[in-house]
């Protein structure tokens, strides 16, 4: 982890809404995080609290009613002389030569669901050669090769077959790895991978997170790596950013995450999982309530209502913003906010 | 946890379910899947067995055996009824399983497909009670508010549809209906596994709670470990079709006896990043039920192979008191289990 470099990707305090008929989806309401390279950034939180839209916003294929409302997402470019630049994604023509040459090129995803991402109709083989010659100058033959090599690295057997494969031919944990070739086929900056393993079991998990950490090392990449399950993020990240209703809870390096959690959501989170150390058969803590729905966001703080902090008047009234806590956390809580006004 | 004066509720014996493979213009039967194939286990009444294995290996089709909602092929399951009586339900047929119905009942995995969304919470709760025949609505209001109450929901919103709650309230409302009946043995199929995190741990608790209070017994399916080994006071673990390995969670977890056991729990990511989990290679993939192979089903991939395994089925025994593994290597090995 070289933090000290600046960051590949920089997203300052992004909104996307969903502008529906019955109300306002705030789907990410003001997020903010950096990307470092050689970093597995790992992203966690429950179903519905923006993970997946954020990242269809870096790539801006946020669909209607869905729209970027406000903030910047700047991703650091170096030029064919060496230069570096930055290019904010905000304002790109979603369409245009430049997002396209970003999307897939610079930036691939791996879908949270695998099976959407291939079509049925073409071999697997033919859809990564269409996306290298996308991104690559190369004809066909060496777009092959390529995609073949790519084939390799992820430990298809019998590559040269199972190129001229449909994806509906192959298991979840081959397809799996057809996916992640796919998407490395262009060498990209930054590879986002939404939930990987939640369709596969757990041997094939390991198996697929364990290509990962590897490829990510020989690359030297960043990888975005998205969950709901704790113990893969434990296992996988560098650094987390846990978020809950479209809004980041807390940052920071994994190991204080997970030994010295600030954020009430944080701490009641890993709480609430049987753990190595967990006396069996006795109640586990809990979180009372559950997630509101979309249209019921509460006011001021989004977990106020579950919160066993919970300060009336204060976290009901005003969103906390996110804040340095300690020498590499950030939390967005009025418990600290205080402490630092009043230190 | 030993329960005194344990006795099984359920015993399996040798139970196989094959489903055929059929090909052609005459569909003519051209092989079987042996999605469950000659197993044998048995729940003592008030504890919990979890079942575990990885996709496709037979764990709802062993469930649904057991409920006779599929017909197994062969084999024998031998249900304590609440008289005392000991019947297996292989045999039963459908007028003869009609009053034992209620004693046995099944929690569903997806909580939003399982509830008819056209139906109110009194409609839903209420149905089996119906079906058994209590006519009265003022008792089944009563019986309603009463099961509502039991799985922490508020009687008020016995009118209320399934889209108007959340996952985990939704799946109350199923531990609810299937709780309407006084159930005996309660087969619990994935049922935390749609649900969140923050809502995963008032399920479990609910259903630890609902065990103490109503002297439940459960089958817990389920390919999550880490849940598996908090709630089960035994594990079963199936493989292609077969049990691989049972004994107490404790020992299961600590001093596992089959390969494949041991390599599900490498395979576990634990949520501390201080603890390196997941270096695990098991090479290949899980076998196919349809032309499973020869020997072990698990020696292409068991790192312990010897020429024995690739030719003769290890036999399921007892290695030591409890505690079952089918590896003809069960005894030497030394595998590690968690910490
Ligand atoms: N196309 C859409 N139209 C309307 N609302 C949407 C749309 N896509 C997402 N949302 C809403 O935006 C919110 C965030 O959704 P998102 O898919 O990012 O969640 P997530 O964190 O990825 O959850 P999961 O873990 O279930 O994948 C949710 O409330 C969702 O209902
Ligand atoms: N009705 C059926 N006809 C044919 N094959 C079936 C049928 N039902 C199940 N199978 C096959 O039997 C095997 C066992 O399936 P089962 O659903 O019992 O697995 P499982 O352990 O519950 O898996 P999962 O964890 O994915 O729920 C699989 O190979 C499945 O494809
Ligand atoms: S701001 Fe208030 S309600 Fe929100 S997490 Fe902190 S203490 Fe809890
Ligand atoms: S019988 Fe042989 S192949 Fe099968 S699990 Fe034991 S050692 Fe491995
Ligand atoms: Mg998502
Ligand atoms: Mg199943």
């Amino acid at each position: 982890m070289n933090q000290n470099t600046e960051p590949l990707l920089s997203i300052r305090d992004l909104k996307v809404h969903f502008f529906m008929d019955e109300g306002v989806v705030k789907a990410v309401d003001g997020i903010s995080l950096d990307v470092h390279s050689g970093q597995v950034f790992g992203i966690v939180g429950e179903s519905g609290c923006g993970k997946s839209v954020t990242m269809k916003a870096v790539l801006r294929i946020v669909e209607p009613p869905g729209r970027i409302v406000s903030g910047e997402m700047l991703l650091r470019q170096t030029g064919r002389d060496g230069k570096t630049e930055l290019v904010d994604l905000v304002k790109l023509d979603p369409r245009g030569t430049e997002m396209r040459h970003v999307r897939g090129g610079q930036i691939a995803l791996i879908p949270q669901e695998p099976m959407a991402a291939f079509s049925p109709v073409h071999t697997i083989g033919n859809q990564i050669i269409e996306a290298i010659r996308l991104h690559r100058e190369v004809d066909a033959r060496e777009a092959r090769k390529i995609a073949l090599q790519q084939f390799r690295d992820v430990g298809i057997p019998a590559p040269e077959q199972r190129l001229d494969q449909y994806s509906w031919q192959m298991s979840g944990g081959l397809r799996q790895r057809a996916m992640i070739a796919m998407a490395l086929s262009c060498n990209p900056l930054i590879l986002i991978a939404d939930e990987p393993t939640t369709a596969v079991d757990v041997t094939t998990q390991a198996q697929v997170l364990r290509l990962l950490r590897r490829l990510q090392q020989e690359r030297n990449s960043a990888i975005i790596f998205i969950t709901h399950d704790l113990g893969v993020i434990a296992q996988m990240a560098d650094y987390v950013t846990v978020m809950y209703l479209g809004l980041v809870m807390e940052q920071g390096p994994v190991d204080q995450i997970f030994h010295a959690p600030k954020h009430p959501y944080t701490r009641a989170l890993l709480e609430s999982i049987p753990s190595v150390d967990t006396p069996p058969r006795v109640d586990l803590p809990t979180i009372s309530g559950s997630i509101p729905h979309p249209f019921n966001r509460p006011a001021g703080c989004p977990f106020h209502p579950r919160c066993s902090e919970f300060m009336p008047g204060t976290c009901d009234q005003q969103t906390p913003a996110l804040t340095p806590v300690g020498e590499k956390q950030l939390v967005s809580c009025f418990m600290y906010h205080n402490r630092e006004v009043m230190a | 946890m030993m329960k005194t004066a344990a006795q099984p509720l359920l015993e399996v014996k040798d139970l196989r379910k094959f489903f055929p493979i059929r090909k052609g213009f005459l569909r003519k039967t051209v092989g079987y899947v042996r999605a469950v194939d000659d197993i044998n286990f048995f729940i003592n009444e008030g504890e919990t067995l979890g079942l575990v294995g990885e996709s496709g290996c037979g764990k709802t089709t062993a469930s649904r055996c057991i409920l006779r909602a599929l017909s197994p092929t062969s084999g024998q399951m031998l249900f304590r009824t609440a008289s005392g009586d000991v019947v297996d339900l292989a045999q039963l047929n459908r007028e003869q399983l009609k009053p034992l119905r209620a004693q046995m009942q099944m929690i569903f995995q997806d909580p939003y497909g399982s509830l008819n969304p056209r139906m109110t919470l009194f409609d839903i709760v209420g149905e089996p009670l119906l079906i058994a025949g209590m006519r009265n609505r003022r008792r089944r209001e009563e019986r309603v508010a009463e099961l509502l109450r039991l799985v922490g929901l508020r009687p008020e919103f016995m009118q209320r549809f399934p889209h108007a709650f959340s996952g985990g309230q939704r799946q109350r409302i199923g531990i609810a209906r299937a709780l309407a009946l006084n159930p005996r043995l309660v087969v619990a199929d994935e049922p935390v596994s749609a649900l969140d995190v923050s809502v995963q741990a008032q399920t479990l608790n609910l259903l630890l709670d609902l065990q103490k209070r109503l002297n439940l017994t459960y089958l817990f399916v389920s390919h999550n470990l880490s849940v598996v080994r908090h709630l089960c006071d035994r594990v079963t673990v199936m493989y292609v079709g077969k049990i691989v390995e049972t004994a107490t969670s404790q020992e299961m977890f600590a001093r596992p006896r089959h390969p494949y056991t041991a390599a599900l729990l490498a395979a576990l990511p634990v949520a501390d990043p201080r603890i390196k989990t997941g270096n695990v290679e098991l090479p290949g993939e899980v076998a196919s039920p349809a032309c499973p192979p020869s020997g072990c089903y698990f020696h292409p991939r068991c790192t312990y192979c010897i020429d024995r395994c690739k030719t003769e089925a290890p036999a399921y025994r007892e290695i030591t008191p409890g505690h079952y593994a089918a590896c003809h290597r069960a005894d030497e090995l030394n595998l590690a289990g968690m910490a």
